[in-house]
């Protein structure tokens, strides 16, 4: 029966990993042999012209991201905070918890349009600030629950300690509890930021996507996955190669945030615990 | 130093269970006070109230009168003023796990404020070697996590740590209960050198830990204090039935 179960849990793993290994394997072959330097500095080129690139829209997608970030990252983690620490049992407490729930389920596109209609509609124009914001409302909910349930793993024991030595509530929950939790936050907030990377729908009909160069964020902006959606339907070889291209390249990016917040967040921490 | 409590029918409830009812007592200064009694008697409630944590629980509330060298603490201070002036030695040992050795010890002065690195470091070596853990950690200070020690090290991290602040009081609430027989020999002796400077209240389910550590003895029963003695008083000649049938192991 042992054997059964060890068996068992290698191959789900080997079939876990086998999508991964096949999806990345496969954007390889097809994209990296039209990757070269213009690839990452030149705007896409006019239709019938040959070469080009997407340096516009990686850059395009880093300011949308940050932007995204930069709001969903505090929000979510304030939400999650409010849950575990002081909403526990209380009716906002509920009402928050099931709307993270339900905004959870939202389809991206409902999201994008949700956003049309609240930002877009209202400025008269598409944005790089309204498809930040579509994204950091699709990363707050999975940002809160995971900060709520980190929290919630933060043995009581550490935080009576730090009551018993005089330090305020806030106080603890910033420097005690937060960091307690910190590494389990961080997944959760490198899990939202992954998911949004790639999203198209939200970004439609807010950053539009733009075949310039552009860092207003009060101006259409272009987007990786944007980029890619555009040229993915397109009926142009050269655009099909760019797509597959591109698609690698926004695939490496994510894994490389990821893996940099990781070393980043892991630098310091004290070795040897538990 | 230390100070003297004094307390005046102090009541505690947790939710509608009337766990504390009417505590009468007095708590020598600079001396270690002893509190016994079967599990659910109410002990650690006592004392949860000395240094208000025990309204940290929402359904838990506490009234009556607490005087802490004459300061009443529940109307002449809050909360967190309170537990900066009374230390307190948990049941089983809860250092920060992200934290070194030496941010565990100067964490209830860095998190409320103090940065002077000079006097930071004096007062982790002051606390470490009041707490006798010194010699064991000092090459390892900063590297080290708190909670990388062992249990009875991470105990006497936790007095250190409840010390570095300079409280006038020190909660023990069964502080060696979670610990092996040397780890609580040296805990003992530990509060054995502390009592003359520090007014110490420690819980405990073992008689002979009461006997070895303390000049006063409380025997609590059911949510009343039964009797309140000089400890060689309480175990030799009790006034009290019950007290006589708890420490001859009669129940309990």
């Amino acid at each position: 029966m042992n054997h059964f179960v060890t068996v068992l849990a290698v191959v789900s793993t080997v079939l876990v990993l086998v999508p991964l290994v096949a999806i990345l394997g496969y954007l390889i072959y097809k994209g990296a042999s039209s990757l070269n330097l213009a690839f990452f500095t030149h705007v896409p080129a006019p239709v019938g012209e040959a070469g080009g690139g997407m340096a516009n829209a990686i850059v395009g997608s880093g300011v949308i991201l940050g932007l995204a970030s930069l709001i969903g990252v505090p929000v979510g983690i304030a939400a999650g905070v409010y849950l575990a620490e002081y909403g526990h049992g209380t009716h906002l407490g509920n009402l928050v918890r099931f709307t993270a729930d339900v905004l959870n389920g939202v389809p991206a596109i409902v999201m994008g349009i949700s956003v049309y209609a609240l930002i877009v509609a209202m400025q008269h124009h598409f944005s790089g600030f309204a498809g930040g914001v579509a994204l950091a409302i699709m990363m707050v909910p999975t940002i809160t629950r995971t900060t709520e349930e980190m929290l919630a793993t933060v043995p009581h024991a550490i935080r009576e300690a730090a009551l018993g030595l005089g330090i305020p509530k806030w106080r603890t929950v910033m420097s005690i509890s937060l960091r307690t939790a910190s590494p389990g936050i961080i997944t959760g907030c490198m899990l939202a930021f992954a998911r949004v990377a790639g999203e198209t729908a939200p970004l439609l009909f807010t950053a539009f996507g733009n075949q310039f160069w552009s860092f207003n964020l009060n101006e259409p902006i272009a987007a990786l996955p944007l980029q890619i959606y555009v040229y993915a339907v397109s009926p142009y070889d050269e655009w099909h190669r760019l797509a597959w291209a591109g698609a690698l390249v926004l695939i490496v990016m994510i894994m490389t945030a990821v893996t940099l917040v990781r070393i980043f967040a892991n630098r310091g921490a004290l070795k040897g615990g538990h | 130093m230390g100070v003297d409590i004094r307390v005046e029918n102090l009541n505690a409830w947790y939710g509608h269970v009337h766990t504390l009812q009417d505590i009468n007592l007095h708590i020598p200064s600079n001396h270690a006070t002893a509190l016994i009694g079967p599990s659910g008697c109410g002990k650690s409630t006592f004392v949860r109230c000395l240094n208000r944590m025990h309204e940290t629980n929402p359904v838990a509330r506490a009234e009556g009168t607490v005087l802490m060298g004459g300061l009443d603490i529940y109307k002449d201070a809050s909360p967190v003023e309170i537990r900066r002036r009374v230390g307190m030695v948990f049941q089983r040992p809860n250092p920060f796990p992200t934290m070194s050795i030496y941010d565990n010890v100067a964490s209830g002065l860095k998190l409320n404020g103090f940065r002077n690195k000079r006097m930071l470091d004096e007062v982790v070596e002051r606390s470490l070697k009041q707490a006798a853990l010194w010699d064991e950690v000092k090459d390892d200070l900063k590297r080290k996590s708190g909670a990388s020690i062992s249990g009875g090290q991470q105990q006497r991290l936790c007095i250190a740590r409840a010390l570095a602040v300079d409280p006038e009081v020190l909660l023990m609430d069964e502080p060696a209960s979670a610990l092996d027989p040397v780890s609580t020999a040296k805990i003992e002796d530990l509060i054995f050198q502390l009592k003359s400077q520090y007014t110490i209240v420690i819980v405990t389910h073992n008689m002979q830990q009461a006997a070895r550590v303390a000049a006063n003895t409380g025997f609590f029963l059911n949510g009343k204090l039964v009797e309140f003695d000089a400890t060689t008083k309480i175990f030799t000649n009790p006034s009290d039935k019950r007290t006589e049938d708890y420490i001859t192991g009669r129940f309990g």
